[in-house]
């Protein structure tokens, strides 16, 4: 009995890393007006996790994840706009928070990298066929 | 074809490799630092958390007075090992202030009872706002703030000893 007990408790464990409070009201819950919620799910599925951090919010059911689609429903359904909330999470967390990566110093290559990948493959390509015909 | 392009693409190829592999093996840090540091606390109010400690509000971080921070909860691992730590701190003179995340109030009054109380205040924030707001990802975090309410310093995760004396300069230096 004991032992089962112990064992119990290793497995339930990882429980404790969550509060017993039950998930805020939106967390879980469409607004019910469809085109506020899917506003609000668009926004949700480009916001990163910052528990399980390879999720999006949307996917995610840390408690946190749970918080921050319960925020965005009830700024959403306030009429606040998905590009304010989004400059809101991004402010305090930084442009990692967000997995649409806005255009800046540090991420103007890989918005440029298809059309220099494709002018380089152009470059080459006519030299190539060039040098053939000759 | 030349010598000098024959081997361009192995070379360029060691290179991407070489790039992958230190970025791969480079240890991840899963820290998220708070992009508040430096920014006046967001404004809000919460209600008390706990029977006999007042709430938590931005005016009176901006009382004047530093002040540390501590966001935490009772259901928090890592919080009871950093009671001790924050115990020293209050006793050397530093307000500290709470705010707990998604906690019941008979939880927190049981947490105190058994880890003691540092806390001048406890607010309570039940859907993580306020820790959204400081752009805190977990518990327990800790914010030192100056007399005019700017976020100076963030500590995440749970403040060791050795942590203690740092913290309790960075209050007074806050002054």
């Amino acid at each position: 009995m004991r032992r089962i007990l112990i064992a119990l408790a290793i497995v339930a464990a990882p429980a404790l890393a969550d509060s017993d409070l039950p998930p805020a009201p939106l967390a879980d819950t469409q607004l019910p007006d469809p085109k506020q919620e899917a506003q609000a799910k668009a926004l949700m599925e480009t916001i990163r996790c910052l528990v399980c951090q390879g999720q999006s919010i949307a996917d995610s059911n840390a408690e946190l994840a749970g918080d921050m689609r319960a925020m965005i429903r009830e700024r959403i359904a306030a009429g606040e706009k998905p590009v304010v909330i989004r400059a809101w999470l991004v402010r305090r967390y930084g442009a990692w928070v967000t997995y649409e990566p806005p255009l800046d110093s540090a991420t103007w290559l890989l918005w440029a990298a298809p059309v220099l990948l494709l002018g380089l493959g152009i470059f080459i390509a006519r030299r190539s066929f060039r040098r053939r015909r000759a | 074809m030349k010598d000098s392009t024959k081997w361009a693409p192995l070379i360029a190829f060691i290179l991407l490799a070489s790039a992958l592999t230190y970025g791969l093996a480079k240890p991840d840090n899963r820290n998220i630092t708070s992009k508040m540091i430096g920014a006046s606390v967001p404004s809000f109010t919460l209600p008390p958390a706990a029977a006999g400690l007042p709430g938590l509000s931005s005016a009176e971080l901006a009382n004047g007075k530093p002040h540390l921070v501590n966001i935490f909860a009772s259901w928090c691992v890592p919080c009871i090992a950093e009671a001790p730590q924050l115990k020293a701190i209050a006793q050397a003179g530093v307000p500290v202030v709470g705010i707990a995340v998604r906690d019941r109030p008979e939880a927190l009054a049981r947490f105190l009872g058994r880890n003691g109380n540092p806390f001048r205040a406890i607010g309570a924030d039940d859907a993580s706002q306020v820790q959204m707001a400081f752009g805190s990802s977990g518990v327990p975090e800790s914010f030192v703030v100056d007399g005019k309410g700017m976020i100076l310093q963030q500590t995440i995760g749970p403040i060791n000893p050795q942590d203690v004396p740092g913290v309790i300069a960075a209050v007074q230096a806050a002054r």
